[in-house]
């Protein structure tokens, strides 16, 4: 009797253990979400793209339809290939539709945006993006702005002297 | 040259150790299965081993989820984070904390048990006399205990994962008053089942490996009195606790290292 019982505690501790394994998976991890349903492959080459990162988010309007799965440097034109898997769920996006990188926040990790366009022609599996914008580094902006400060420094004294102060370099 | 000397005797006791160890192991794991026979002596040790240290790993789980989040919010809230303290509490807890505390706890109050029993057994001459009635305590004594623990704690890592990130929701939301659905979701952004809580997982297979290992070979080849069962108690909890820790950074490396 004594045994029986062991027993029935044994498989119980079991069980109790996959059912935790099961509360990390999808309460913790949220794994329904990683669901791989059917996807479309699309790719972009990109200017420059910053840090975007595989597994990163592809979003069209702010939600997420798919994601980065490689990212490699083309031999001939030396710009960076974005492969991007597509849920199929979405297979309607116009076939002139822009990618962009944008940064999620201002210090957040890069993300690829799409710009639905408006021809009637769908994108399929395989199908290359052909207008994109690359990734706005921060470093760049900076320089560009301080160039152009220091442009404006130079013009005729007319032009600059009566503008209002400099700008809050904060 | 008396100093050289003792260092080979280390040396080659320790080779020898090794062997002796590796081929029991063998010996306990490819022992001719009986099945009938091996599921009530593997239920009661999974019993022994798992059921029992049930209390001690969920109690500490849930003072230690409590406690990362407590020191966790504290320090978010500087860089006005709080929210993401969910994902805080569950990547330590799941990467780290989970599977090494589980093991330590596991290596303090099951492997000493099993090495006690054994030793026990060893000096009372039960072994010897088992192997009399060609009853093969391999398949009798040893196999059972190294599959119980085996299973054990892989079961009772991912419990002490998920009661304490139960306990961290505790104090974070319902204390500290981060909001839920944030805590929620932060984490799940965070968290991946494959790299995060499946290595977390292998990690504590791993441990369950060694650390029952140690036990067993300690008490089965423990010097038959009472002082040889104290040391052999002795050197479980201490080699299992640096093997769990030293093999911990070396898994950590190889899996979430991104090399």
């Amino acid at each position: 009797m004594r045994s029986k019982v062991i027993e029935i505690l044994a498989g119980l501790f079991m069980i109790i253990g996959f059912l935790a394994l099961l509360f990390l998976a999808f309460k913790v991890s949220g794994l329904t979400r990683l669901e791989q349903g059917a996807t479309y492959r699309v790719t972009a080459d990109f200017e420059d793209i910053g840090s975007l990162k595989v597994r990163a988010p592809v979003q069209v309007s702010g939600v997420t339809v798919g994601r980065v799965t490689d990212i490699d440097l083309d031999p001939d034109t030396f710009r960076a290939r974005v492969t991007m898997q597509i849920d199929s769920q979405y297979n309607d996006l116009p076939v002139d539709t822009s990618a962009s990188i944008f940064t999620q926040g201002i210090l957040g990790s890069n993300y690829v945006a799409l710009t639905p366009g408006f021809e009637s022609e769908h994108l399929r599996a395989g199908s290359h993006i052909e207008t994109t914008h690359s990734a706005l580094i921060l470093e760049n902006l900076i320089g560009q702005l301080l160039f152009s400060l220091k442009s404006d420094k130079n013009k005729p004294a007319g032009s600059a002297a009566h503008q209002q102060p400099a700008p809050n370099p904060a | 040259m008396n100093a050289i000397q003792r260092l080979g005797r280390i040396g080659i006791d320790f080779c020898g150790h090794l062997g002796v160890s590796g081929l029991f192991l063998c010996r306990a794991v490819f022992c001719r299965p009986k099945l009938r026979q091996a599921w009530p002596l593997f239920s009661y040790q999974l019993y022994k081993i798992g059921i029992l240290s049930l209390i001690i790993i969920l109690l500490s789980a849930l003072f230690i989820g409590m406690v990362v989040a407590l020191q966790g919010y504290n320090t978010l809230r500087k860089f006005g984070a709080e929210q993401e303290l969910g994902q805080l509490v569950a990547l330590s807890v799941v990467r780290e904390l989970g599977p090494v505390v589980a093991a330590l706890l596991f290596a303090g109050r099951a492997g000493s048990a099993l090495t006690a029993e054994l030793g026990l057994m060893r000096a009372t001459q039960q072994i010897g006399g088992m192997e009399m009635m060609a009853v093969d305590p391999m398949w009798r004594i040893v196999a059972p205990r190294l599959w119980a623990g085996f299973i054990a704690l892989p079961i009772l890592a991912i419990l002490f994962n998920v009661v304490a990130i139960m306990g961290g929701h505790f104090v974070g939301v319902d204390w500290l008053g981060v909001d839920d659905g944030a805590f929620w979701s932060n984490m799940q952004e965070a968290v991946g089942f494959r790299e995060d809580i499946v290595n977390g997982i292998i990690k504590s297979v791993v441990f369950g490996f060694i650390t029952t290992w140690v036990a067993v070979y300690q008490g089965f080849y423990s010097e038959p009195n009472a002082a040889g069962i104290s040391k052999a108690t002795t050197r479980t909890v201490v080699f299992s606790s640096l093997l769990v820790l030293a093999l911990d950074f070396v898994l950590t490396s190889l899996m979430m290292g991104g090399w």
